[in-house]
């Protein structure tokens, strides 16, 4: 095991005010069960899960409620016992509704003893012993996600398809969004449990080299890791990347860890032989295995300047924002703006009615100060967008055939390959809403990529 | 000087020669019916038949793939141009235009957040489901106003409205759509429930004044549940087109007041 500096830099990236401060001392507290739990059954990438339960029915913790439905899915599994109040469909952080179970954790069971908050669900496993098919099934089981934000499931991940194989198995502790600390809380407080999450996923994935990649911004996380992968055997190091966003990215972290470069969409990290995990997946895989503990609950960072006491919060999954806040002290100002996620790539919100997912790093709330109110304007063609994006794009090009609704220009423009990271939007000096832009590009082209697949089954099925 | 002359004659006659012989054995036969078809079709362009413009409609139709009536732009006189043509029998098409089901304005429905992204309805859809309180309703950014081939929708106190005199019922504003609440519907009935919220009542009250609760005061007054003039889904009245009510008098009776009498924005153009 050793600790080098990263030897590949990607161009563009920006360096925005990462107000860390707020929360980084902050230990990781667990928040007293909240009396109403919102458990979406979208809470990762790909087909939402299929509600098992009905109004009236009473859940143990742990339980599976809603099923794993379709290959890219995950189970979703009721992360405190509870009566089922309703199942409707809620609205989630990213704006679309989704089917939903709320929880009144008040109710106690007719029989039995209630759950404690940190028994074992499914039998623990001796990840020594245990095969590698064992091991994957238990992280399906678990209804393990990315974390990180995507929350592509992580089983079908773990799984490379026939004829591809993982070399490298990256750890994503970069956690290039302001704000966030959550992930730097983990591999400070958790270093342990993350070596024996990378020692299992060793084991699933064959043996690859593992890269650790932290920011250079976090050495008591560096210093923690180094310590619990001291005396680890094999191909182990830890790689310090230069602090700038988005570092985080999986594409931008291959290839500042190993210097390759995964080529445009549909291609993915494995058809470069890298699997990338983000720290927080990996303690969960740890869990799963070795304390038999599904995916129930998640760190979650509650911070910006109009939150009382910025913290770090253990919440379980389907908390609403509300009772994140309230835990927190409540609102120090009124908030100007809501942001779910992390400030460059997060979602703004409405209401403080929207639940936790599996995917919720971050939680902020900032005051009307750090809320900028703009207009957009006309493009001055200055090219910032153009030396800020990460991917190469010309975003410039790519937001002013949105505007003329050319769609098919912005597609010519590479938009697809486009990562939404922000970069463009937060240099602009015309306030251009680029990354928005991009957004409906690829909205646009994967709507009409979904016709014409719909539209080609249905000739075949004549 | 005469050499050039006589080369470009020559060069002249060896293509004209080519061209001859091409026309004769190389060329493509064209129904002459695909000329009289599209030139009976209205030349909108507009694609609400589903074909791409009215040269593949009408492709389509003297082929035999496409039931005469698609269009309905041109209506029962295209119809029947294109029937005359092809020898084939009418079809009756009844005239559909376009109604917008949100009656929330700015007074009205609330909003609970400043937006101030792209102006259209699919990207601020993708922001937190949009500024307004109510998920369901209109929240006119004119993604709409955009597609209309005809200029028939506008945008007034943040709501979309459409001319009944120009829409063609082409159907692109339906697609476009994000909270699909826009319904096609029969040009002929004049009595409709302009709401796209299935919430319970309260819920709905909360977010906006004139938010259908679902009370079935309209049904009842209209000859109950047997007479079929209205479906309900979840705590949403939807006016069954298939059976339009045509007492009016039901209008002012909505305790909710989101039904209108013929709401189809008739001035300006």
């Amino acid at each position: 095991m050793k600790t080098v500096k990263s030897q590949f830099k990607f161009a563009g990236g920006v360096h925005p005010d990462y107000n860390k401060e707020l929360a980084r001392e902050q230990p990781i507290e667990r928040l007293p069960l909240p009396s109403e739990l919102v458990i979406s059954m979208s809470q990762h990438l790909g087909a939402p899960a299929k509600c098992l339960v009905k109004v009236g029915d009473f859940v143990r913790r742990g339980q599976i409620v809603g099923e794993k439905n379709g290959f890219i899915s995950v189970c979703v599994r009721a992360s405190a016992d509870g009566k089922v109040k309703a199942v409707e469909k809620r609205l989630g952080p990213a704006g679309a509704k989704a089917d939903a179970i709320v929880l009144d954790t008040t109710v106690k069971p007719d029989e039995g003893e209630p759950s404690a908050p940190d028994a074992p669900i499914l039998p623990p496993l001796d990840w020594r012993s245990a095969s590698r098919e064992e091991l994957l099934k238990r992280v399906e089981e678990a209804g393990i996600c990315g974390m990180g934000g995507a929350g592509f499931p992580t089983a079908v991940k773990l799984n490379p398809p026939p004829g591809k194989r993982c070399e490298y198995l990256i750890l994503n502790g970069a956690e290039c969004e302001p704000y966030l600390t959550a992930d730097y809380r983990v591999m400070l407080e958790r270093a342990p449990r993350i070596r024996l999450g990378v020692e299992i996923m060793r084991k699933i994935l064959g043996g690859p080299a593992v890269r650790i990649a932290v920011e250079a911004n976090k050495p008591e996380a560096i210093a923690a890791l180094e310590k619990a992968f001291a005396d680890i055997d094999g191909n182990v190091e830890i790689v310090v990347l230069s602090v700038l966003y988005p570092q985080g990215s999986e594409k931008h972290q291959i290839f500042a860890t190993v210097g390759r470069v995964v080529p445009e969409p549909p291609a993915l990290p494995i058809d470069v032989g890298c699997v990338v995990e983000n720290v927080g997946t990996v303690v969960a895989i740890a869990d799963a295995v070795e304390k038999g503990e599904p995916l129930l609950e998640r760190v979650t960072t509650v911070s910006g300047d109009a939150v009382a006491e910025p913290k770090n919060v253990l919440a379980p999954c389907g908390t609403k924002y509300s009772d994140l806040v309230a835990f927190c002290g409540g609102e120090k100002t009124a908030p100007a703006k809501v942001v779910s996620g992390g400030t460059m790539m997060g979602f703004a919100v409405s209401t403080l009615e929207i639940p936790t997912t599996k995917t919720t790093s971050g939680l902020l709330l900032l005051s009307g100060k750090k809320v900028f109110q703009y207009a957009s304007g006309a493009c001055i063609n200055c090219g910032r967008c153009l030396r800020a994006c990460p991917m190469g794009l010309n975003p410039a090009l790519i937001s002013k055939a949105v505007d003329a609704n050319d769609i098919k220009a912005a597609e010519d423009a590479h938009v697809m390959s486009c990562i939404e990271c922000g970069a463009c939007s937060f240099g602009c000096p015309a306030y251009r809403t680029i990354t928005q832009s991009c957004r409906r590009a690829k909205n646009s082209i994967r709507a009409r990529i979904a016709a014409e697949k719909a539209k080609a089954a249905a000739a075949a099925n004549k | 000087m005469t050499i050039a002359i006589v080369c470009i004659a020559g060069v002249g006659l060896v293509a004209a020669v080519v061209l001859a012989v091409a026309d004769k054995y190389l060329s493509v036969k064209e129904d002459p019916r695909i000329g009289m078809v599209t030139a009976a079709l209205p030349g909108a362009n507009c694609g609400g038949c589903g074909f791409p413009g009215c040269d593949g409609y009408a492709r389509a139709l003297v082929a035999g793939t496409a039931p005469n009536g698609a269009c309905a732009a041109g209506g029962d006189a295209c119809a029947a141009a294109v029937a005359k043509i092809l020898g084939v029998e009418a079809a009756s098409t009844e005239r559909r235009v376009a109604l917008v089901k949100c009656c929330g304005t700015r007074s009205e429905a609330i909003r609970v957040g400043d937006y101030n992204g792209i102006c259209d309805c699919n990207v601020a859809a993708m922001t937190a489901g949009g500024d307004k309180g109510c998920t369901y309703g209109c929240l006119g950014y004119g993604a709409c106003a955009n597609v209309c081939p005809k200029n028939a929708i506008s945008i007034a106190d943040g709501l979309a409205k459409v001319d009944k005199r120009l829409c063609i019922g082409c159907g692109k504003c339906v697609a476009v759509c994000p909270k699909k609440l826009i319904e096609l519907v029969p040009a002929s009935a004049t009595v409709h429930v302009l709401c796209n919220n299935p919430d319970k009542g309260p819920l709905v009250r909360k977010v906006c004044g004139v938010g259908c609760m679902g009370c079935h005061l309209c049904e009842k007054n209209s000859g109950g549940k047997e007479a079929g003039h209205f479906v309900f889904q979840g705590f949403l009245a939807k006016v069954n087109y298939a059976n339009p009510p045509e007492d009016e008098q039901i209008v002012a009776k909505c305790p909710a007041k989101c039904m209108s009498v013929d709401p189809h924005f008739e001035s300006g153009h």
